[in-house]
């Protein structure tokens, strides 16, 4: 007889722990550093090292992943840059409070993944020229790519697989970087930043200033994290017995948060890509009837808490259309990292900057013990010295005032 | 009574009808270019039609559409049926890959990236009506490196997204600037992107043929990025041309 199945949510409830054991050797999928250092030996590229300190973690199917404390090149996002920019602010933030190196650099591009998913208005070489170009530009300043939007970590990863199967492509890759003056490289993990929150939460919670535990949060584990190239997402037997990924929950369990359940964490949030820009009817009537309502009815969590650049923007600004509908809405929806920043006492508009965001999350503030009004001043100071032209930005120095 | 059904009021029609006076040869030579790709072999290894695919896609729920028909129909290559599902259904799928979960390793997701690119590079009137209104996203990527700026951030753009739109637009320039990082303090792109940057990509653009496929899908576009690109690339001392 068979052992005994046990329902993932049986397992939530109980607390218990499963006795599930990783069998790396027996992981469905090829381990891709085997392929890329035989490549490195062969000449056929370079490797860009994960550069120490690093903190191993486990993926999938047991094998372990080494992610960067700092000397870190921050691979920044489109849509958190142009749209939620105090997604972005607070990784850096955080980066500054632990006095950690990085580079925030110009020599950046887009991945262009987010057109592409959308339009397809490109081609698998374009989209291989334009990852090795950023790896080459984050090489040549001695740091390693930390990747923060969830799409650009899944894209980069089908990338990989392309590259390392495909010797012609390699080929022209190559070609191309050697017009630009680069080296074909590619790094040794590819890293997301909720991974580096991950891997520091318990860092970051022994800093914590701001009491957490009478919150409940609802966690929407992005899809191009954990379903796209699956086998190098972090698992963890005491997130749920490993049976999901723990990105994310890990780190608002290390915060002393509750995680309010809900039965479509598996759903995607209906960002599309194409639909979030020219459809946004049927982004608007996902998030909020697969997800928001959801979560709502099961959970009822003070806030939504979630890693990539769509997944923030679709559950945060789709709700005020299902507002206006009668819809069971009104969910703050914020990242991991300006969540961990928040914990760390960070100005939730100076570094957060949360008049970016849409749906009300002042209560959110007002149950951590925050003053919005009070918190709302202190920004609108900061604006007046910029409008009088006293200072041209906010520095970081301004930002902790 | 009259029985007459119009085939054009059917959104997805399965029967071929829809597309019957386009020649079997050119259906068929479409789908030998989605099977010549090189990641063709990467994302199909046959169906069981258990149906996870389906039960995890979110354009299922609400369009009629199947990821599951689509690896059947490039599984069994019934030419007629992928042209139709080529024209008809790649464009409802959310690409967030929900379909990898499939127990033979297919990736219906990645097989539609496949079948849009084709569509695109063969100027498809269908890809064109799929990407009406688009042709600013592509503008604002190819031509700045960043997919979405600040001051796309306007009202009339996104109506559904309330009156807090109205407030950053409003406050656009001075809210940038009380951003702490130095590379955000931009509003025509997400970031700071140095002139180097621009022309690497650019050259990118040219040397894989992208240019190629705009000029496929949207001719007055491919005239306005060419024209930016071109003037940039002069500067910078190359003598490119999109259009030979």
């Amino acid at each position: 007889m068979g052992q005994q199945m046990i329902p993932v949510e049986e397992l939530i409830k109980s607390q218990k722990q499963p006795g599930f054991k990783y069998t790396p050797e027996d992981a469905p999928t090829e381990d891709y550093r085997d392929i890329l250092f035989q490549l490195e030996k062969e000449g056929e590229l370079e490797v860009i090292r994960v550069p120490e300190p690093y903190v191993e973690v486990t993926t999938k199917y047991g094998r372990k992943k080494k992610i960067p404390l700092e000397h870190t090149w921050h691979h920044k996002s489109c849509g958190q840059c142009g749209h939620i920019p105090g997604y972005s602010t607070s990784i850096f933030w955080l980066h500054r409070q632990f006095g950690f190196d990085y580079v925030d650099p110009s020599d950046q591009t887009s991945c262009t993944a987010w057109n592409y998913y959308a339009s397809a208005t490109s081609n698998a070489e374009a989209q291989v020229a334009v990852a090795v170009r950023n790896f080459a530009a984050a090489h040549e300043t001695g740091r390693f790519p930390l990747i923060h939007c969830g799409t650009s970590f899944g894209h980069y990863k089908e990338v990989r697989h392309e590259l390392l199967h495909h010797h012609d492509l390699r080929r022209k890759v190559r070609d191309i970087m050697e017009r630009l003056g680069k080296k074909l490289v590619f790094p040794e993990e590819i890293v997301h930043y909720s991974e580096w929150v991950y891997a520091m939460r318990d860092k970051i919670a022994e800093r914590q200033v701001i009491d957490m535990s009478h919150i409940v949060a609802s966690v929407h584990p992005a899809c191009h994290y954990h379903k796209l190239v699956e086998e190098d997402a972090i698992y963890d037997p005491e997130i749920y017995g490993a049976q999901r990924t723990a990105i994310v929950t890990g780190t608002l369990k290390a915060l002393g948060i509750q995680i309010g359940e809900y039965s479509s964490w598996y759903d995607c949030c209906g960002f599309g890509f194409r639909h979030i820009l020219v459809s946004r009817d049927f982004s608007r009537s996902f998030a909020v009837q697969r997800k928001i309502e959801v979560m709502k009815e099961e959970a009822n969590p003070d806030i939504v808490v979630t890693h990539d650049t769509g997944c923030v923007t679709t559950l945060d600004q789709s709700q005020f259309a299902g507002k206006a509908h009668g819809k069971k809405v009104g969910i703050p929806v914020m990242s991991d990292s300006q969540i961990a920043a928040l914990a760390m006492g960070a100005h939730p508009y100076k570094v957060l900057q949360l008049h970016w965001h849409n749906t009300e999350n002042r209560p959110f503030l007002e149950k951590l013990g925050i003053d919005p009004d009070e918190k709302w001043r202190e920004f609108e100071e900061a604006l007046e010295k910029l409008k009088s032209g006293e200072k041209q930005y906010l520095t970081w120095e301004d930002a902790d005032a | 009574m009259n029985n007459v059904v119009d085939i054009n009021s059917i959104p997805l029609d399965l029967t071929g009808e829809k597309y019957k006076d386009v020649p079997y040869e050119e259906k068929e030579r479409l789908f030998q270019e989605v099977k010549a790709d090189e990641r063709f072999h990467d994302v199909l290894y046959g169906c069981y039609e258990c149906g996870v695919c389906v039960a995890s896609c979110p354009s299922a729920r609400f369009y009629d559409f199947s990821p599951r028909v689509i690896a059947q129909a490039v599984s069994r290559e019934d030419v007629e049926l992928i042209y139709t599902l080529m024209n008809d259904s790649i464009w409802d799928c959310s690409q967030c890959f929900s379909c990898d979960r499939c127990p033979r390793g297919n990736s219906p997701g990645g097989l539609i990236t496949i079948m849009r690119e084709v569509a695109v590079r063969n100027g498809l009137e269908t890809a064109k009506e799929a990407l009406e209104g688009y042709g600013r996203i592509i503008y604002k990527i190819m031509s700045t490196g960043t997919q979405v700026s600040p001051d796309m951030l306007q009202p009339n753009a996104f109506p559904d997204w309330g009156h807090h739109v109205n407030e950053i637009a409003d406050n656009l320039d001075l809210w940038r600037r009380a951003l702490p990082p130095e590379t955000l303090h931009t509003v025509e792109t997400g970031w700071s992107v140095s002139e180097k940057t621009i022309i690497e990509l650019y050259l990118i653009w040219h040397m894989t043929g992208v240019m190629d496929m705009i000029k496929e899908i949207d001719e007055g576009l491919f005239m306005i990025l060419q024209d930016v690109m071109e003037e940039r690339l002069e500067d910078a001392g190359y003598d490119v041309t999109f259009d030979e």
